[in-house]
């Protein structure tokens, strides 16, 4: 049995990337911003592991783990950044903050 | 190149976590967006199964799909943020250049991936064992013996970051009340009763 090629596995990373990339800098609700920072990190992790496969190596698939970790990181810094940044403005728009002391 | 099953599922999966992405990014409800992520990962998870990596598929579900998109639906319900008013942007402009930079962005990846790359190599076959627990676990605990502790660092902080940021800084704690020298004596007492254990009913307070 023939696997796909790694090659398809990465264009469609970078396509998966590229939607998460729209949506940071098109979107204006901070918490799809972060669902499509995460969306960037999926795909980065699909590209980890794709290679992983092709040179047959495991570091890739321990990098995925790390990302994951740094994800988790990023989910519950950034979530409680939006609380208090709701709590003050009353507003999740990133366009509405627009003070440096709010 | 002949049509492999694997070749069927991989392109029917890929139209499938697109379409998902595509959903996040244009639904208006917050809700939507994230199940829509939910189904994205669910589907990056199949393809890490045919990519030989069955141990980070399960993670991949428990984690992302679980813990972190049930702390993003946890988090919009609880702010009521589910639909964003529409207003008009002060940067509309911005949405224009967005698309013209992700079409160059992905032209010029395509041109790397699929003209400048020499010949499809054969993928080399690997064991059973690859990509399983033990294995992970063993190159984890013995190549990678200090990100993993820096890891659990960088978790820890984290945390402690998302207790203090979250915290009402309003002073409207009790510890901040009862180190306040002007509280009244009326918050102390409704702290004492606050503090005091409540009584069954039935049987009057002493």
């Amino acid at each position: 049995m023939q696997p796909v090629p790694t090659l398809y596995y990465v264009a469609l990373s970078a396509l998966l990337f590229t939607l998460g990339v729209i949506g940071v800098l098109t979107r204006r609700n901070a918490i799809i911003i972060f669902m499509s920072v995460e969306l960037m990190l999926n795909a980065a992790n699909l590209a980890f592991v794709a290679f992983a496969r092709e040179f047959a190596k495991l570091d890739g698939q321990i990098f995925v783990f790390f990302v994951m970790a740094v994800a988790a990181a990023e989910v519950a810094v950034g979530l409680a950044l939006i609380v208090t940044i709701f709590r003050t403005k009353n507003s999740i728009n990133v366009d509405d903050i627009n003070q440096l002391k709010g | 190149m002949t049509i492999t099953p694997e070749l069927v599922i991989f392109f029917l999966l890929a139209a499938v976590s697109i379409g998902a992405a595509l959903g996040m990014l244009f639904s208006r409800n917050a809700i939507h967006s994230a199940l829509f992520l939910v189904l994205n990962f669910a589907v990056v998870s199949v393809f890490f199964i045919m990519l030989a990596a069955p141990f980070i598929a399960m993670v991949q579900v428990t984690v992302y799909a679980g813990a972190i998109m049930v702390l993003f639906l946890f988090v919009i319900m609880l702010l009521g943020a589910e639909m964003l008013r529409r207003g008009g942007s002060p940067l509309r402009w911005q949405t224009g250049l967005a698309l013209l930079l992700a079409v160059l962005f992905i032209g010029a990846l395509g041109y790397v991936v699929f003209l400048r790359a020499g010949p499809l190599a054969a993928i080399a076959p690997v064991g059973v064992d690859y990509g399983g627990p033990v294995d992970i676990g063993t190159k984890l605990f013995q190549d990678y013996l200090l990100p993993f502790e820096l890891t659990s660092f960088l978790l820890l902080v984290a945390m402690i970051g998302a207790v203090v940021l979250t915290r009402d800084s309003r002073g409207r704690g009790i510890g901040n009340r009862l180190s306040n020298p002007g509280a009244t004596s009326a918050t102390l007492k409704e702290l004492g009763q606050v503090g005091a254990p409540a009584s069954p009913p039935g049987q009057p307070r002493p």
